[in-house]
Parts: structure tokens; sequence; C-alpha cells
């Protein structure tokens, strides 16, 4: 930190309230009483609360439905985040050329980044209607196969991941092109003297450079596929059909505002906070630290 | 969401779009570039494939019921997108939607703005006790996200009283971790020089806030505005929370509501996507109209 300038008792204290106040009440004490409430459970009345210890995280970790919303979520994540940065991977380095007009291509690129995950969904919802949409009338000519999201779990799963895809496709393939741009040509002209081929200097040069771009890229794609896909699931899918798109947050809210499940509502708001600090654990160790530009 | 982490690679996205090196350039000239042929159809492709769906939703809005279920898919606008436009505007009370969705969008990303800047400022140039405390307090915010912490906020929102208020919608969301270390990080390049010559002009620290700060930071809060405006409209769970009367909802979630849920209501998609268009247009329109602003935030931010 720089040496501090202005001299004033109270000043910095008053110029930090604002942020302090509502760090107080609205992140530490709903995240203690998280905690405290992860222990509790609801009276068969809903009019107070009963100590049941660990009971709630037990619970969780014993029900198959729980089990099945946290691979739901791993897998969508997991998807979201290698389809779509290994896509925009493969066709930043096709494209890894000295281009005029890249301004142009990024604005082109990066518009769907405002778009909110609720209505990306709702746009796909209709490209996936089983009746009117567009790709299950194209596959009825390929397969009689009936891709009805209403009906069938795996196909609900693909669209919201669609649609998860390309909210962040174009902001994946942006980052990916400005970081292959970056790689001074000399390197890889060094390389292709020495014979490697042009897959062979992707792999061995172009990718490790790459690197931070990638972790960038793999920690911001999964907090959002974790954590800012509520809006695409609630709006599209309501985490069906069955609980086949039944994501974790999803779950924690349904379990708090619709079951009413105070205490098992907070539990998985406990273990969700365990997801966040392992990714920004990751973050700060991977993502901030072998940085080369 | 709040969980903002900080650390785009910096200087990745901007910049470079002219970097082309000259010689290379006139040697390409000289013989067809093949190279840049290919990467321009993979790019052009792209762009085409990425905006086909907004497209489909876009054409979709403007036809009637009996063009919506038509096989083949109809894939040209049609005539009736005034009506749709006008029946979603009215049937979904959209007017009162998208002014909710513009108080919340920039009430949240003007009180962050102002609320970093502030604690940045009280962090950079003051040495006060307890310093470190409150920088570590807001980092942890980072690792705070709405979703971990969903029931509990709840309860204090109606203990204060705020369900279904536009400061439940706005105040609670308005501290920032990523806002404050940017300024920080900012306000840390600027040299103590500055500082020191308007002390000696017998500028008091809010003066120079004011007068010499702000102004500098001038692109650090465009950029951040573009960001934080997106985050602000976009927010989802945050107001299907804290609202319940059709009054207070905002524009995100007034489409769910459109969206059929059984057999027996007549899904009328050419209105829902009319009403998407509508809700999508404020925050890509700011993106695109603040583009440039819009990457140094993403580079900078990342939101």
């Amino acid at each position: 930190m720089k040496q501090a300038v202005f001299r004033n008792r109270w000043l910095p204290y008053g110029l930090v309230a604002p942020q302090v106040a509502i760090t107080l009440v609205f992140f530490f004490w709903p995240a203690v009483d998280c905690l405290r409430l992860s222990l509790y459970r609801s009276s068969p009345f809903g009019d107070r609360l009963i100590f049941v210890g660990l009971d709630n995280f037990q619970k969780l970790f014993t029900d198959p439905a729980y089990l099945r919303s946290a691979i739901t979520t791993f897998v969508f994540s997991f998807l979201v985040t290698v389809v779509g940065m290994g896509l925009a991977l493969l066709l930043a380095a096709l494209a890894n050329a000295k281009i005029r007009g890249l301004a142009v291509y990024r604005t082109l690129l990066l518009w769907p980044y405002g778009i909110a995950p609720a209505v990306a969904g709702i746009i796909w919802l209709f490209i996936f209607h089983p009746s009117y949409g567009i790709l299950p009338y194209l596959l009825s000519f390929v397969t009689a196969y009936q891709f009805n999201w209403f009906l069938k779990g795996w196909v609900a799963m693909v669209l919201i991941t669609a649609a998860a895809i390309w909210k962040q496709f174009g902001y994946n393939l942006a980052f990916y092109l400005a970081g292959l741009q970056g790689i001074p040509g000399s390197v890889l002209e060094a390389a292709s003297v020495d014979g490697a081929g042009p897959i062979r200097r992707f792999f061995s040069m172009s990718f490790p450079l790459l690197s931070p771009v990638t972790f960038f890229l793999f920690t911001l794609n999964m907090t959002f596929a974790f954590f800012e896909t509520f809006g695409l699931v609630h709006s599209v899918t309501q985490g069906g059909p069955g609980d086949a798109t039944s994501i974790m947050v999803y779950k924690a809210w349904k379990d708090g505002f619709e079951g009413l499940q105070l205490g098992l509502s907070a539990a998985q708001s406990v273990v969700l906070m365990v997801v966040v600090i392992l990714l920004t654990a990751f973050q700060f160790r991977y993502a901030e630290k072998k940085v080369v530009y | 969401m709040a969980a903002d982490g900080s650390g785009a690679p910096a200087g990745t996205l901007d910049a470079r779009a002219g970097a082309a090196s000259l010689p290379r350039e006139a040697r390409a000239r000289r013989r067809p570039d093949w190279n840049g042929r290919i990467a321009h159809a993979i790019l052009l492709a792209s762009v085409l494939v990425l905006a086909f769906p907004l497209y489909y939703g876009f054409v979709i809005s403007t036809q009637s019921l009996a063009d919506v279920s038509s096989l083949p898919p109809k894939l040209w606008p049609s005539t009736a997108m005034l009506h749709n436009y006008a029946e979603a505007w009215s049937r979904a009370h959209m007017g009162r939607l998208l002014a909710n969705s513009a108080i919340m969008a920039l009430a949240v990303a003007l009180g962050k703005i102002a609320i970093s800047l502030l604690s940045a400022f009280a962090i950079v140039y003051f040495n006060f006790r307890g310093r470190h405390v409150v920088f570590w307090m807001i980092f942890v915010t980072l690792m705070l996200p709405i979703p971990v912490r969903i029931v509990s906020t709840y309860q204090v929102i109606s203990v204060l009283g705020w369900v279904d208020t536009y400061w439940g919608l706005t105040v609670p969301l308005m501290a920032s971790a990523t806002g404050t270390f940017l300024f920080r990080q900012f306000f840390q390049t600027i040299p103590d020089s500055l500082a020191e010559a308007a002390q000696l002009d017998g500028a008091g620290p809010l003066r120079f806030l004011w007068s010499f700060l702000i102004p500098l930071s001038r692109a650090n809060i465009a950029a951040l505005f573009v960001i934080l405006f997106v985050y602000g409209w976009n927010e989802y769970l945050w107001p299907l929370m804290i609202t319940n009367s059709p009054d207070m909802r905002t524009a995100v979630i007034g489409i769910e509501a459109l969206v059929p849920r059984s057999g027996s209501q007549l899904p009328e998609w050419n209105i829902i996507m009319a009403a998407a268009m509508l809700v999508l247009l404020p925050p890509v329109a700011v993106i695109v109209g603040m583009q440039r602003w819009f990457v140094k935030g993403l580079v900078e931010t990342e939101k």
C-alpha cells in the first residue's frame, strides 16, 4: 500500500461506513445466520426452530435427490466450461492469423454478455420446442427419436447447457483470440524452423502460453455455471422434467422458499459456501500466479 | 451475483486489434493471404451462428400465432410485430417492469460506484486503525454471493421491513469488492505528489476526492458502470426473493410469468418473444453503445 497522505481522525471511518454497514448487515449477518440455521429444523407448524446438530448435513449427504442434484450441477458446469471453452479455443486457434478488423469481430462476439441467462433460456426453449422449434424440426429429418425436453431429462439438460454456452461463447472466444494474438510470432516461427508442425506448435507452445487465459476463463465459467444460472433453470425447466435439471442453487432456493425447510436449505447454502471458497482459492492459487503476458 | 473475482489477464482484450506488424502485412499483400481468409471465414461463421438465436427470437416476435406454429418454421420477419409488442407490453405490464429494472440497474450501478469510490479513497489515502480489517471484510464478500445465503438474507430483509420495496431491491446489492479493488488499484498509480500539491493549495481530502480523483477516474467509472448496469438489470434470484407484488417485479422475472406451465394455456410464443426482446434490449444497447468502456470493464474488473 502506498503512503497515506491525509490525516484525519474520523473521516476515513465515515468514508468506509456505507460499505462496512452493507457488508455487515447484508453479507455477514445472513452468512452467520445461515451457518446457525443449518443446525436447526423447523417445527411441524413452522413456528419455532429445533436444534438438530449436524442432522441436516447427514440428511443431505444420504439423500439421493441431493446427490443427484450435486451430480447434475457438476455435469452441467463441466459441460458448460469444457465444451464452451474447448470450442472457443479450437475456433480461436484456427482463426489465429494477423487479421484486420478484430475490434469489429470483438463487438460482434461480445454482445451476448448483456443477455440475462433467463432470457437466453427463453430463446433456446423455443429453439428446442418439441412442436414448433427449429431444432426438433431439423432433427426429424434425421431420426424418428422425439427430442422432447418436456419429457426427456437429458434433452432438457442439453437445452440449458446450450443456452449457457451460447451466452458465454463469444466472451470465451474473444479472450482466446486476444490471448493468441498476444503470443509473439517469433516464438512460433522459431518452433516452426525447428520442424514442429502446426498441431505440435499449438500443443507445445501456444497452449501452455495461453494458460493464464485458460485458468481465468475456467474459474469464470465455473462460477457462472454454478452460481449465475439460477434464472436459466427457473425460467425454462423449473428443475424438470422430474429433477433432471435441478442444479444445487435451484434446489436450495426451492427447498427454502417453496418447501419452507429453512434448516435444510441453509445447510445447502453452507455446502455452496464451501464450493465458492474452493473456487476462489483455485483462482488465487493458479489463475493469479503464473501469469505470462 | 456478487461473487466478483478480480483479475482478468490484463491487457488481453484491448489494444491488440491493430497489432499486425507492417513487414508481415506487406509480405501478405504479394500473395493471397490464405490464413487471413480462413480466419475471416471462421470468425464470420462464429458471429453468424452466435447471432442466429437472437435473430430467430426476433423473427418469432414479428409473426402471427399461425406463422409461429407452422412447419417448416418461417425464418423471415412477418407483419404482426406492432401487435405483438403492444400485446406483450400491456399483458405483462412491461412499462412498470422495465421501469423497476431501470431503477434497480441504475441504483445498484451508481450506488456500488459511489460506495466503492469512498472506501477505496479511505483505504488508499488514510492510515487508520482497522484499515486491514475493512479491506479483508470487503474481500470476503467475494465469497458470499447471493445463492450462498438464500434463506437468511430474506429473513434479514423482512426484519428490516424491506420486502417489496426499492430499498430491499437495491441497497443490499450496493457493496462491491470489485469496485473497491479497481479504484484502489487505480488510486495507487496516482503519484502522491498530486495529493500533496492539492493540500498545499489548501484542498481538504473531500475536495481532493471531488475535484481530482473523481475526474481522473472517469474512464474507470464508465467501465464499471457498464458491467454493473448489466449485472443489476439481469439479476434474477434477488428480485425473485425480495419482491412479491406484481408491481415490484423486474422485467427478467416478468417474462417467466408469460411462459405457459400447463397444457391448457395457449402458448403464445410470439408474445413471449416480443417481451424477451424488450427485456434484452437495454443491457445489450448499453454494451454496444459503450463498448469501449465495456471492454475496459471486462478486462479490469471481471464483473
